[in-house]
């Protein structure tokens, strides 16, 4: 569908949009990156069928149904199981010996979307020997989204993809244990989810509400625009204990911001920081 | 109207175009080049550090919210795509577009919207379609289009597909045509910066071309 675009009048559309989702319903996209959302918003538009962005708004903030889709839309995170399997293989070989000295281990995933890499992590500690000693917080702004990671269903075609990428990792066992197939969905063991709490939280708005050991953000805040990075970056910093873990995705960095200096990067490339005193 | 960014998008046969290109890009260049080549997702950061011997300009895989500097050249890195926003990049990991990630048409649709008509969009070698609808946002914008001419091209592809979207009248693709057009209109800066005419050249002719358009006394 070619639309004519107007892009001047296409960004007033798109903060009027925002605006009224934050007003009417306390969710704050504003701050989001701008070229990465108005590309969801217009992939939104269209599957709504209709023709601009002012339609949007105005389905959205007269149609609950059509809010809910357009939270999902703009919450889910593509990901994989044990994507970049580097930075699994370097967590192993550099974090888990820090963790293994803790009696007990706190790890926040925070935006964890549909739950990939929650799951890899618990199997990823598991293997080490130290599930039992965590406590696994997996949070995101939108239920649903945390009711599918909850679940932890994935499709079977997926499968031979994240076998792949888990041997890579580091994997030591046969990935298929992780999981039984029926039909074409893949279920995850409920053993993996006994110590993860799933719970909503919103990191645009909400503040801190513990201290942890590990913070696993991987290609969440490349959506955010540098203003919410920033407070985002504060809120984790705040979140972590003395010489804390922070894990962020490959191609983003702390370089350049002002949190640079209150970290050190335990290998380098792989975007795995310790908190300094 | 000065070109504030240039993007790049090449797949099969990409790395040895790029070679060529990038040959062409003299050491004062100063506008800046964003670069999407299909990868697979697997594929390391070697592909800057091949690229940096045949380019004196600094060369990198783009991290998020790198800033989009004068002068510098930027590579799409895998498994992300690459968007531009005011003065810097940023990066998304949604879903494959025409099958690819990092996608063309995602990076060129982002800087037709941004940069509006001062950019320059090129399309090199490729096997897939990728590219053809962001060239067009490009070109509707008022930026400028260079598509390598798909007789040279090791795969015509992408650039036939890219300059089939354009609707082609306007296209004048005979290289002499070119070369003395350009000599006609140097005495006239000003029509000389009116290129919204989509460009069909051989490889060897796309960087002086470029240089043409950003650098007119230079070239």
């Amino acid at each position: 569908m070619t639309s004519l675009h107007r892009p001047e009048l296409e960004d007033i559309e798109v903060q009027l949009l925002l605006e009224g989702v934050y007003q009417c319903y306390g969710y704050d996209f504003r701050n989001y990156a701008l070229s990465s959302l108005k590309r969801r918003i217009w992939t939104l538009t269209h599957a709504e069928d209709l023709p601009n962005i002012s339609a949007l708004q105005e389905r959205v903030l007269h149609d609950r149904a059509c809010l809910e889709r357009f939270i999902v839309g703009l919450s889910i995170h593509v990901t994989a199981m044990f994507r970049d399997p580097s930075f699994y293989m370097a967590f192993r070989e550099k974090v888990i010996p820090i963790l293994r000295t803790y009696p007990f281990i706190r790890i926040w995933h925070a935006g964890c979307s549909t739950g990939q890499e929650v799951y890899s992590m618990a199997i990823l500690l598991e293997e080490e020997g130290l599930y039992q000693r965590c406590r696994i917080y997996a949070t995101d702004m939108n239920e649903q989204v945390l009711q599918k990671a909850k679940s932890g269903i994935f499709p079977l075609e997926l499968m031979q993809e994240y076998t792949h990428l888990y041997q890579k990792a580091g994997g030591k066992r046969s990935f298929s244990e992780y999981y039984t197939a029926a039909y074409d969905s893949a279920i995850f063991r409920a053993s993996l989810k006994e110590r993860i709490i799933f719970s909503q939280h919103n990191l645009a708005t909400d503040s801190s509400f513990n201290e942890f050991n590990v913070i696993i953000c991987r290609n969440v805040l490349i959506y955010f625009n540098k203003t919410l990075q920033q407070r985002v970056h504060k809120l984790f910093y705040d979140s972590l204990c003395t010489f804390g873990i922070l894990g962020l995705g490959k191609q983003e960095t702390l370089r350049l911001t002002p949190h640079e200096k209150y970290y050190t990067e335990l290998k380098p490339g792989e975007k795995i920081y310790r908190r300094l005193n | 109207m000065a070109f504030e960014l240039i993007v790049v998008g090449t797949s099969l046969g990409g790395l040895s175009a790029l070679k060529v290109l990038l040959s062409g890009i003299p050491s004062n260049f100063s506008v800046p080049m964003a670069i999407v080549q299909h990868r697979h997702k697997d594929s390391d950061q070697l592909m800057g550090v091949f690229l940096h011997d045949f380019v004196s300009l600094p060369i990198k895989e783009v991290e998020d919210k790198d800033e989009i500097k004068p002068g510098h050249i930027y590579i799409a890195p895998a498994d992300y795509h690459l968007l531009v926003e005011w003065e810097h990049f940023s990066l998304s990991t949604d879903a494959p577009v025409s099958y690819a990630r990092p996608s063309i048409d995602v990076l060129f649709e982002s800087a037709a919207d941004v940069y509006k008509n001062r950019v320059i969009g090129v399309i090199l070698t490729g096997a897939n379609q990728d590219g053809a609808r962001g060239l067009m946002q490009i070109k509707q914008r008022g930026g400028s289009v260079i598509i390598q001419d798909p007789s040279t091209a090791e795969s015509a592809v992408m650039p036939t597909a890219a300059l089939r979207s354009l609707q082609e009248k306007e296209t004048s693709h005979i290289p002499e045509i070119a070369r003395s057009s350009r000599k006609r209109v140097l005495s006239k800066p000003e029509q000389a910066l009116e290129s919204s005419v989509p460009l069909v050249l051989p490889l060897t002719e796309i960087a002086p071309q470029l240089v043409y358009l950003c650098h007119p006394l230079r070239s």
